[in-house]
C-alpha cells in the first residue's frame, strides 16, 4: 500500500493498475483528460457493486430476512465511510440523491421554499455551474426573489473586494468550491463567516472539490454542501447532499413516498428520521455502495496525495504549454498551481473547441469542448467556448506531453 | 475510426477560412433569425432578404462557431442566394437527407444493420430529397455523419434559415 505513495506523490503506474478501463489496447493509447466531466471507476468500485449484486441484494430497510439485513448494513456503511469522508458530524447529515443536480434542487425545494419570501435576496457567484444557477432561477421566477452575483477578477479569483456590502441583506448564498472551467478555489470560509455575519445559509457546490482535496465540512464553514459520485471514482446515479443536523431537521421533505416516513395516514403522515426523511423510494443502493468504495481507494491513495499529485501535474502542464505555445495558448483562470485545481480550460491560436477537441481525439486525446454548463461564466470571459483538459489519480506528465504534441496537429490543420 | 480527411475536406476549410457572406443586414426590411448549438455554445444569426417575387436576394450570416458550423453556413449562404423559398426548402431536404446517418453505409463490415436516424436528432421522418436538387459544394460535408456530434454543427445554419423563411 505504501508503494502507492513515493514522496506523498502517487505512482500513476500503480494506480493504472486499478482502473480496468487502461486494460483495453488502443491505438492510439488512451490519453483520458476529462475526468472533470466524469471520472474513470477502479476495480474496487466494480466489483463492490457487483458483489452486493451477486450475493446480497435486497431492498433496503424492509426485509427481516438476514441478506435485506445486510444489504442494508452495506448501504449504511457507505453513508458513515461518506460521512467521514467528508467530517460529517453524523450519518444522519449525509443525503444521498442521484448527483449534485438533484442535490442542489433539494436545497432550492425544500429549504428555500420553506425559508425565502418575496423579495428576498440570493447571493450566487458568476463562475456557478448550471446545476447552482437554475435550482435558484426557477425558484426567483416562482417565490419573486432578487438574485445577486459576486463576480471574478481578471486573474480568474472569486471578487470578494466588497463581500459585506454583497451579502448585505442575503438569505443565501451559493458558491462552488472550485470552479469546473478555471479550477480556481474559492475562499469558501472566508465568504461563509460573511454570509453568516450577514445572517444566510451557506450552500456550497463541492462538485470538483470533493474528489480531489481533503474535505472538512466544518472548516469549511458550510451549511450544505452538494457532491456527485462519478466525479470521484464512483457510479453515476449517486449524489450527496450534507447539511447541518439542525437545518435538515426543520426542513419539509423533498420528495414524498416510501421510506421517507414514520407513519401514514388517509388524512397525514409523519416523516421519517433523517437521514431517510429526504429519501423516498428505493434508493440507489448498489450505487451507494459504489461510492462507498470509491472513497475507500482515494482513502486509500490518500487525499493530500491526490492533491500533491495533481498541484504538481498542473504545474507541469501550465509550464509546458506556456513553453511550448507562449502566449498562443491561453488557460483561463488561476496562474498558480496551489490556487486552482487540475482544470485547465484553454483557448488556442482562435481554433474552435470543438476542432480542437476532435484533432485531439484523433491521438487519442480525450478532452471535453464546450461552455462546460457555466454559460454566465464563458460570457464574463468573452467566449463561446473553451477546450478543457482535467486531470485525476490517473493522469501523468506524458498524458500532458501527448496533448503539447496533439495541440501540434491542430494547428497544422487550422493555422494559416 | 473515420479519418480527420473525411471530416476536414480542403473546400470547408476554405469556406472557414474564408467564410462568404458575413454581415448583418437592416432589419426590417430584411428578417434575422438565431440559433444555437446548446451542446458547444455555437451561436449563429441569419439575416435574410426576400425580394417581391419571393427569391433570396441577400443572405448575410454573423456569429461564431467551429470549422463545421462556419463552413457549413458559408456554403448556405451561396446555394441559397437568388432561389426562391421553394427552392430553399428543397435544398434543405436535400441537405438534411445527406446529413441522415445511414447505419448500413456506416458499419465498415458491410453488415446490414438496417435503420436509419434523423440526421439533427429530429426522428425518422425525414423527407425523401428531389433527386434533381444539386447540392455543389455542400457535398462536401457529407463526411460528417461519421461524426455523430459533429452533425448539429452543420444543421445549424439551415435550421436557423428554416426559421427564417
Ligand atoms: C461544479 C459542478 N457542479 C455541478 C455539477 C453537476 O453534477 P451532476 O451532473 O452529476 O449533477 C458538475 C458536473 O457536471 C460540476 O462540475
Amino acid at each position: 500500500m505504501a508503494a502507492l505513495i513515493v514522496d506523498d506523490v502517487l505512482d500513476v503506474t500503480r494506480v493504472r493498475a486499478d482502473f480496468p478501463v487502461y486494460d483495453r489496447r488502443r491505438e492510439p493509447p488512451l490519453v483520458f483528460l476529462d475526468s472533470a466531466a466524469s471520472s474513470h471507476k477502479p476495480r474496487a468500485v466494480l466489483d463492490a457493486m457487483d458483489d452486493y449484486y451477486r450475493t446480497t441484494h435486497a431492498n433496503v430497510h424492509r426485509g427481516v430476512y438476514a441478506m435485506a439485513e445486510e444489504a442494508t448494513a452495506r448501504f449504511e456503511a457507505a453513508r458513515a465511510k461518506v460521512a467521514r469522508f467528508i467530517g460529517a458530524a453524523s450519518s444522519r447529515e449525509v443525503l444521498f440523491t442521484k448527483n449534485a443536480t438533484e442535490s442542489l434542487n433539494l436545497v432550492a425545494h425544500s429549504w428555500g421554499r420553506a425559508n425565502l419570501r418575496r423579495g428576498d435576496v440570493v447571493v450566487l457567484t458568476e463562475m456557478e455551474h448550471h446545476a447552482n444557477l437554475v435550482p435558484w432561477l426557477l425558484l426567483a421566477d416562482q417565490l419573486d426573489l432578487r438574485l445577486r452575483y459576486l463576480g471574478i477578477t481578471d486573474d480568474g479569483l472569486l471578487d470578494t473586494s466588497d463581500l459585506e456590502t454583497a451579502l448585505d441583506g442575503a438569505r443565501l448564498v451559493g458558491l462552488t468550491a472550485m470552479s469546473n472551467v478555471l479550477g480556481t478555489l474559492t475562499p469558501v470560509r472566508q465568504v461563509a463567516d460573511a454570509a453568516h455575519a450577514a445572517g444566510a445559509v451557506v450552500v456550497v457546490d463541492a462538485s470538483q472539490y470533493v474528489p480531489h482535496l481533503v474535505t472538512d465540512v466544518a472548516a469549511l464553514g458550510a451549511d450544505f454542501l452538494a457532491f456527485t459520485g462519478h466525479k470521484m471514482l464512483g457510479p453515476t446515479g449517486i449524489g450527496v447532499l450534507w447539511g447541518r443536523e439542525a437545518l435538515l431537521e426543520a426542513m419539509p421533505p423533498f420528495l414524498g413516498g416510501g421510506e421517507m416516513i414514520s407513519d401514514v395516514r388517509l388524512d397525514g403522515f409523519t416523516c421519517n428520521e433523517l437521514p431517510w426523511k429526504f429519501e423516498a423510494g428505493t434508493p440507489p443502493i448498489a450505487e451507494a455502495i459504489g461510492l462507498g468504495a470509491a472513497v475507500g481507494e482515494l482513502e486509500r491513495y490518500g487525499m493530500e496525495a491526490v492533491r500533491a499529485h495533481e498541484v504538481a501535474l498542473t504545474s507541469y502542464a501550465l509550464r509546458t504549454l506556456a513553453g511550448r505555445y507562449g502566449d498562443e495558448l491561453v488557460v483561463h483562470g488561476p496562474a498558480d498551481p496551489c490556487g486552482r485545481g487540475g482544470v485547465l480550460s484553454f483557448s488556442f491560436r482562435g481554433i474552435h473547441p470543438h476542432d480542437i477537441s476532435q484533432v485531439l481525439d484523433q491521438a487519442g486525446v480525450c478532452v471535453r469542448a464546450g461552455h462546460h454548463c457555466a454559460k454566465p461564466l464563458m460570457r464574463r470571459l468573452g467566449v463561446g467556448a473553451t477546450a478543457r483538459a482535467s486531470f485525476y489519480v490517473y493522469n501523468d506528465e506524458a498524458d500532458v506531453d501527448a496533448l503539447a504534441d496533439a495541440l501540434d496537429s491542430c494547428s497544422e490543420l487550422f493555422c494559416f | 475510426m473515420a479519418g480527420l480527411e473525411d471530416l476536414y475536406r480542403e473546400i470547408i476549410l476554405d469556406h472557414y477560412r474564408n467564410p462568404r457572406n458575413r454581415g448583418e443586414l437592416d432589419c426590417p426590411p430584411a428578417r434575422r433569425a438565431e440559433g444555437f448549438n446548446p451542446l458547444c455554445g455555437d451561436e449563429i444569426v441569419i439575416y435574410l432578404d426576400l425580394d417581391d417575387d419571393g427569391r433570396v436576394a441577400d443572405l448575410k450570416i454573423s456569429g461564431q462557431g467551429c470549422s463545421i458550423s462556419q463552413s457549413s453556413a458559408s456554403m448556405m449562404s451561396q446555394a441559397v442566394k437568388g432561389c426562391t423559398v421553394e427552392e430553399v426548402r428543397a435544398l434543405n431536404t436535400a441537405f438534411k437527407a445527406l446529413m441522415t446517418i445511414h447505419e448500413s453505409r456506416l458499419d465498415g463490415n458491410g453488415n446490414e444493420i438496417g435503420g436509419e436516424t434523423g440526421g439533427d436528432g429530429s426522428g425518422t421522418d425525414t423527407p425523401v430529397p428531389d433527386p434533381r436538387v444539386s447540392l455543389g459544394d455542400l457535398a462536401a460535408l457529407q463526411g460528417v455523419v461519421k461524426f455523430p456530434v459533429r452533425i448539429k454543427c452543420a444543421t445549424l445554419a439551415w435550421n436557423t434559415l428554416t426559421q427564417a423563411l
